[in-house]
């Protein structure tokens, strides 16, 4: 599963990973921007999940896949 | 992730000091940084409104946004974006304003006047309080703006150069602005220092993503209390330095530019905080978003000066005295206009998700 937080004001696209995490155990998050990209980093560690980054298909995206 | 939380302890700090020397320096006393008093101000500068009391040009507005953006710049996060609800956006920015002005400051001088000792203030923060808890009951019920796309980067530059033509009015042609012969639009730092300090503040803010409501708002929500730390170390060094300077004085009465209505204090910054989680971040977040390129910022800003501007037309900005009858009424209206806008945009959500 994808969740698409490009775009998306602060602090939707943690708590649109919140919400993926209550269902899901590994998911991936796509976002736009440093300050989501950061924010969901914190949130996934706090949460005690594994997360990491790549670079998105266009400029300025990243992909973050997080698991339980 | 604890280096993270040192940068922002010391941003908030910095910040907090800068603040206290620029009323060293001749800016109106806990009003070293104030988001919401400077719009006010430079709207009067530019006659949006004719009030004699609160009309300069700002150099610390125009140091925020021009900070923030050479930083976006330097870091590569300078991306135009735009199309989040930009009306709403408007509207809530225009309320924010009315509350912040029926407080007496936006959020950050709220805590440079408790850091001075205003205990009015710390009803302010109560009801900043309220009114973020408020905006998280609609966050968790599905409030979201919509998303924004990127747009051509020439869009970025519009409104930093806008600050840079300001700050060729001010400086070179200072004529054709309105200036406060008395009152606090006459107090200000010199103008260098001012620009100073509104660089490297809003350059600090960009790199920390500095947010009043953030700091309050995640703590509640997520258990993260990066900015929360922020807030207080931004506090603590400012009553340091207000301590130092001879400028603390604990109490209710007689507080520099505040009155001592606690209902109307507490329901100004609950308004505040309400509006400013539904627009995702506290005044001086949406300027140093403005620089970075986000033009949904632009027109939260935008709406902000135009509720300055009709605070002051109309009556609803209060003074030491207390607050008018008018501004009452206008805190009254922007609460059931941003519950409205609360509840339309969570049903169309919840029908989109069904």
């Amino acid at each position: 599963m994808t969740v698409d937080a490009r775009g998306c004001s602060c602090p939707q696209p943690v708590l649109m990973t919140k919400k993926a995490l209550e269902k899901e155990s590994s998911f991936e998050v796509l976002v736009d921007n440093n300050t989501a990209k950061n924010n969901i980093l914190r949130f996934a560690q706090s949460q005690g999940c594994k997360a990491s980054v790549e670079d998105g298909e266009n400029a300025d995206e990243y992909v973050i896949k997080i698991s339980k | 992730m604890k280096k993270e939380k040192t940068f922002i302890a010391i941003a908030g700090a910095v910040i907090g000091l800068m603040a206290v020397l620029l009323v060293k320096f001749g800016n109106p006393a806990n009003m070293g940084l104030c988001i919401a008093c400077f719009l006010r101000d430079t709207a009067g500068a530019l006659k949006l409104h004719s009030a004699p009391v609160v009309q300069y040009m700002r150099p610390e507005i125009i140091g925020l946004v021009l900070g923030s953006a050479v930083m976006a710049f330097s870091k590569k996060e300078l991306i135009a974006r735009a199309g989040s609800n930009p009306l709403v956006r408007f509207v809530l920015g225009f309320f924010v304003m009315v509350g912040a002005l029926m407080f007496l400051g936006c959020p950050l001088r709220m805590m440079l006047r408790i850091a001075g000792g205003d205990l009015n203030a710390v009803v302010g923060l109560v009801g900043f309080v309220a009114g973020i808890l408020a905006g998280i009951f609609a966050l968790n019920k599905g409030f979201s703006l919509n998303r924004s796309y990127k747009v051509s980067l020439g869009e970025a530059a519009v409104f930093p150069v806008i600050q840079i033509v300001f700050l060729v009015l001010l400086a070179a042609i200072p004529s054709v602005l309105a200036f406060s012969t008395e009152g606090p639009g006459s107090m200000h730092a010199p103008i260098i220092m001012s620009l100073a300090v509104g660089l490297i503040a809003g350059a600090l803010a960009q790199r920390t993503r500095f947010c009043t409501v953030a700091g309050i708002r995640d703590s509640i929500m997520f258990k993260d209390f990066t900015m929360l730390i922020g807030f207080v170390c931004l506090i603590a060094v400012a009553a340091i330095a207000n301590t130092a300077f001879g400028f603390f004085h604990v109490g209710f009465e007689g507080q520099p530019i505040a009155h001592n209505d606690g209902l109307w204090n507490f329901l100004g910054l609950a308004l505040v905080g309400f509006c400013s989680v539904l627009l995702g971040g506290c005044p001086l977040r949406q300027l140093i978003l403005s620089g970075e390129g986000n033009i949904d910022s632009v027109i939260t800003v935008i709406g902000m000066v135009a509720g300055a501007a009709f605070c002051h037309n109309f009556g609803l900005a209060s003074s030491g005295e207390g607050p008018t009858a008018n501004g009452q009424i206008a805190v009254i209206i922007g609460f059931v206009v941003a519950i409205v806008i609360a509840a339309v945009n969570i049903s169309s959500n919840s029908k989109k998700g069904a």
